[in-house]
């Protein structure tokens, strides 16, 4: 969770890179381009397998197995076998653990698609808004994000969902992506700002394109490549405060998710104290995983699309 | 300088009172009634004795009151240190309540964060000098980095406390020991301490590692080192450079991981019955304790902020130019 | 002679493949002379004048060799040419602007620099302040941060501070592109007479400028598409160029001495070949109006006059 600033993807500006490299890679252009350098990643390939093999899980892992994630008709506290239905073992209550784990993951998916979609669409609105238009647009906003930046998201979306009764996946989703923005808004404000001179710009506003045209046409497939790995690390933090909510008891009601597996473990089942690790070891291990994977995938994106950075 | 330092307080001011304003409104303005529902937490009561509930209730909460006194006179309570009294404290002022829990939350807060930053910047800066610890660092960063942290929390208890019992499973000291100030207490706090510690410091650890590696390697890569090396420069004097400058966004990013850092030192508590603001908060928030559920996020905000001007001075102390009347920083 | 390069062949690494941005350089500076590179973005100039310093990570060393002063410099070896570097070749980088360590201020970074290379900064610095005032900046910029000086200081701070030590050659790398009209009008005239003072012994200036070399340069190398492709004092190269390349480069210009911005000559058709894999023979001929059943041989660089060398069939002399 911490140094996500810090992973944060680096556009470089293409000034000083050699003349004759940025040749070759020119003649390579988009799709292809993206696609002969991915299946050369290890980290990428790596980082997708993962991926494929969790979505694989969380999409087929329920139909196939079909087994309601809260019924407790089976036996309880069974350690894993190889048994139809007890591959991950039993909780407390007769619950399989493993349609717990395939619906959870599901639900982290879920969580981290929209929560850290809604907060790209934020930090972008609020960046390129900051970053094109400059003066007090920049100031407002400026503040705005600092304000935000530095109230920790999880406390706010603590005291709301206190107060919530029923809550659902999609409202702890909008929740995460509404607050964790801020640092995405910056970062993106930062590379318009460096964008914003370039001719290319110039030249668009002097056919007299209004703001908004420019940004969506001009300046953001500029940064697209930035703009995805942003998407990719917000996915991450979100999957992460999820699991944090999920952990304290404020996650969605009537659902089931990674954090809520842990949580039901620990405060219900006093899964530590008996040692019931079937339990809350594969949670957790599913959302590091994920955010792990994800994390991994950015450097490897960072090296495809910036060829500074590429091992030769 | 002064224009910097105006310009984050007033951020810090304004940051707090935005808070402090949400941390009002949320109870008003949630769907669902807070005073209907802790009256249905009281079972079955006669009508008189419900209606008679509800007003000492809405009292309290000050509910009956117009919404611009309400605020005001959250405002004066706020200022004057009052902020209510806690049901599950059994009556005592929440203030009182979460002080005796904060100590703590800061030895395991303090320690984290200041020696997983020290730590992992040590370790990022000697990996990306050497290939074969990169090839260590990374990967095992990333997985740190990517652990959610009551995760680590369940599996350092798990192994270190349910199997190999080195170290206790849960609470803040002994349950047959009495605070005091004995060698015996105070070995049995450490104890008692050294999990959670380490769950928050070895996620951070992660974190700070992989951040200082690549700042480090994007510094060898910058212009000025380039030139140092074409004047022939010896590596040592390259690498001194780029380390002093990969510190600068470390300490920046300091400043934004606080509320991360803060967040994951609640949920480590909790699974380790460690007794802070976090085990306080899991408290108030299973008994619907609201006000002191608010007075926390209070005193969590107040916190990080606090938090957030030491790193700014500290800034200031570490980049050279925001002291030549440059505004440093980013935020 | 100063400089002596033969047959200098320095590739880039790609996931690709090799890029021959450098194939087969081979000519030489004499002492006092100063020689402009020339030639469109990517034809390899860049990698001329680094590869005699210092290669970056990608650059592979693959033959040839670079001989300064009677020694041979050991360009392959980054150990190796350490101490060379600054004492014997040294640089003033393209991006001067963010060549200076932005959180050291200047004199300490120079101070440092030079211990570093078992140098004392206190003999050194009255010279270092005479030379200051020399391109016109303060004694106070040694107490000051790269962020606090305009572009045009920055740059005279890295020309002083490479310069030094009195190096033998001095690599100029584009000094002028990010600058405005006058400054680099200034800077070339610095240039100039860092050489009549004899702070440097001899220098390369590469730019895609040629009005700064008619300014400033005694002699013109021209590069297309990583070969040599015409070098000959600078009058010759404007007002008698014979390689065709170089004829369109220099009809190009609308007018000698007016500044030319564009990067990419937009008055010759076409584009360089790809460097990856090249194809044999001369290099221009695809753009080339002279081309002819020849050109498909790779053309000689050789003298046709005294210090005037040209690569291409169609030029007398050279059809051996």
């Amino acid at each position: 969770m911490t140094g996500l600033a810090n992973t944060e993807p680096k556009l470089e500006s293409p000034v000083g890179a050699p003349a004759a490299v940025a040749t070759v890679a020119a003649s390579r252009k988009g799709r292809g381009e993206f696609l002969y350098f991915a299946l050369r990643s290890k980290k990428f390939l790596f980082a997708m397998g993962i991926l494929l093999v969790l979505i694989a899980i969380a999409v087929l892992g329920p139909m196939i197995d079909g087994t309601d994630p809260v019924a407790t008709d089976l036996l309880p506290m069974q350690p894993p076998s190889t048994d139809p239905g007890y591959w991950l073992g039993t909780t407390s209550f007769g619950e399989d653990v493993f349609a717990q784990f395939a619906n959870g993951l599901r639900a982290t998916f879920f969580v981290g698609l929209l929560g850290g979609g809604l907060a790209a669409l934020i930090g972008m609105a609020v960046g390129f808004t900051a970053g094109y238009r400059g003066g007090w647009t920049d100031e407002i906003l400026n503040m705005l994000t600092n304000v935000v930046l530095v109230i920790p998201s999880l406390a706010v979306l603590i005291v709301i969902s206190s107060y919530l009764k029923a809550r659902g996946v999609l409202f702890e989703a909008v929740f995460i992506g509404a607050t964790s923005w801020p640092w995405a808004a910056r970062a993106i404000r930062a590379q318009t700002f460096s964008l914003r001179s370039r001719d290319f710009i110039d030249l668009a506003k002097l056919s007299g394109r209004k703001g908004w045209r420019i940004i969506v046409e001009e300046i953001a497939p500029n940064m697209s490549s930035y703009l995805f790995m942003t998407f990719i690390l917000l996915f991450g933090g979100a999957i992460l405060i999820a699991a944090s909510l999920d952990f304290i008891g404020l996650g969605p009601t009537g659902g089931m998710s990674l954090g809520l597996m842990m949580f039901n473990a620990v405060t219900y089942g006093a899964a530590l104290l008996l040692g019931y690790w079937w339990w809350f070891i594969p949670p957790g291990l599913g959302i590091m995983a994920t955010v792990g994977a994800l994390y991994v995938m950015n450097v490897g994106l960072d090296e495809i699309f910036n060829p500074k950075l590429r091992d030769i | 300088m002064r224009k910097y330092f105006g310009r984050k307080l007033f951020t810090y001011t304004l940051t707090f009172f935005i808070a402090a304003t949400i941390d009002w409104l949320i109870p008003r303005f949630m769907p669902g009634d807070p005073v209907a529902g802790l009256m249905a937490r009281q079972g079955a009561l006669s009508p008189e004795g419900a209606a008679a509930l509800s007003k000492y209730y809405n009292e309290l909460f000050g509910l009956n009151r117009p919404l611009w006194e309400q605020f005001f006179g959250f405002w004066t309570a706020l200022i004057q240190g009052d902020l209510g009294r806690s049901v599950f404290g059994h009556g005592r002022p929440v203030a009182e309540t979460i002080m005796s829990a904060l100590p703590y939350t800061l030895a395991l807060l303090i320690p984290a964060i200041l020696l997983s930053w020290w730590a992992g910047n040590t370790f990022g800066a000697m990996a990306a000098r050497r290939k074969w610890l990169d090839s260590a660092v990374l990967p095992v960063g990333y997985i740190l980095t990517a652990t959610p942290y009551m995760w680590l929390g369940l599996v350092l208890a798990f192994v270190l406390a349910f199997l190999l019992r080195i170290f206790p499973l849960s609470g803040g000291y002994g349950f047959n020991l009495e605070p005091s100030l004995t060698w015996a207490f105070f070995v049995d706090l450490v104890a008692h301490w050294i999990l959670p510690f380490l769950s928050l410091f070895l996620v951070g650890f992660g974190g700070w590692a992989i951040g200082m590696r690549n700042m480090i390697i994007y510094e060898l890569e910058s212009d000025y080192s380039r030139y140092l090396e074409a004047l022939g420069a010896p590596q040592s004097l390259v690498r001194k450079y780029a380390f002093r400058n990969a510190m600068l966004p470390q300490v920046t990013g300091l400043a934004l991981q606080l509320g991360v850092i803060v967040a994951g030192s609640l949920v480590t508590e909790i699974v380790f019955s460690y007794p802070g603001i976090g085990l306080l908060l899991f408290n108030a928030i299973k008994s619907e304790d609201y006000f002191l559920l608010q007075g926390i996020f209070i005193f969590v905000i107040a916190g990080v902020l606090i938090a957030n001007f030491l790193v700014d001075i500290a800034y200031v102390i570490v980049d050279p130019r925001t002291r030549v009347g440059m505004r440093g920083g980013t935020a | 002679m100063s400089l002596q390069v033969s047959d200098l062949r320095v590739y880039y690494r790609s996931l690709a493949g090799d890029v021959q941005a450098l194939d087969g350089a081979t000519f030489s500076i004499a002492d006092k002379e100063i020689m402009g590179l020339a030639g469109e973005s990517g034809c390899g100039k860049s990698t001329l004048g680094n590869s005699l310093i210092r290669l970056d990570g990608r650059m592979k060393y693959v033959a040839g060799s670079v001989t300064l002063d009677g020694n041979k410099l050991p360009i392959w070896d980054q150990k190796g040419m350490n101490e060379f570097r600054f004492r014997d070749v040294s640089v003033i980088p393209q991006y001067a602007m963010s060549a200076m360590n932005p959180t050291r201020k200047i004199g300490k970074m120079t101070g440092e620099l030079l211990e570093s290379r078992g140098e004392s900064y206190q003999d050194i610095k009255p010279e270092l302040l005479r030379r200051l005032d020399l391109v016109g900046l303060s004694q106070d910029v040694l107490n000051r941060y790269p962020i606090e000086l305009s572009g045009g200081m920055k740059q005279r701070m890295v020309m002083v501070i490479s310069t030094l030590l009195n190096p033998s050659l001095l690599i100029a790398d584009e000094i002028t592109s990010a600058l405005d009209v006058s400054t680099q009008r200034a800077v070339a005239e610095t240039l100039v007479s860092f050489r009549d003072h004899g702070f440097v012994k001899s220098m390369m200036v590469i730019t895609h400028d040629l009005s700064i070399l008619y300014q400033t340069a005694d002699s013109i190398l021209v590069m297309y598409a990583g070969k040599l492709a015409e070098k000959a004092p600078t009058a010759t190269i404007i007002d008698k160029p014979r390689h065709p390349y170089t004829k369109m480069l220099i009809s190009s210009l609308p007018e000698v001495g007016i500044r030319y911005a564009n990067k990419k000559l937009a008055g010759i058709p076409g584009s360089p070949p790809a460097l990856l894999n090249p194809p044999a023979g001369c290099r221009f001929r695809a753009r080339c109006p002279l081309a002819f059943e020849k050109c498909v041989e790779e053309p000689p660089f050789v003298q046709i006059a005294p210090d005037h060398s040209v690569a291409c069939w169609k030029v007398p002399g050279s059809n051996a």
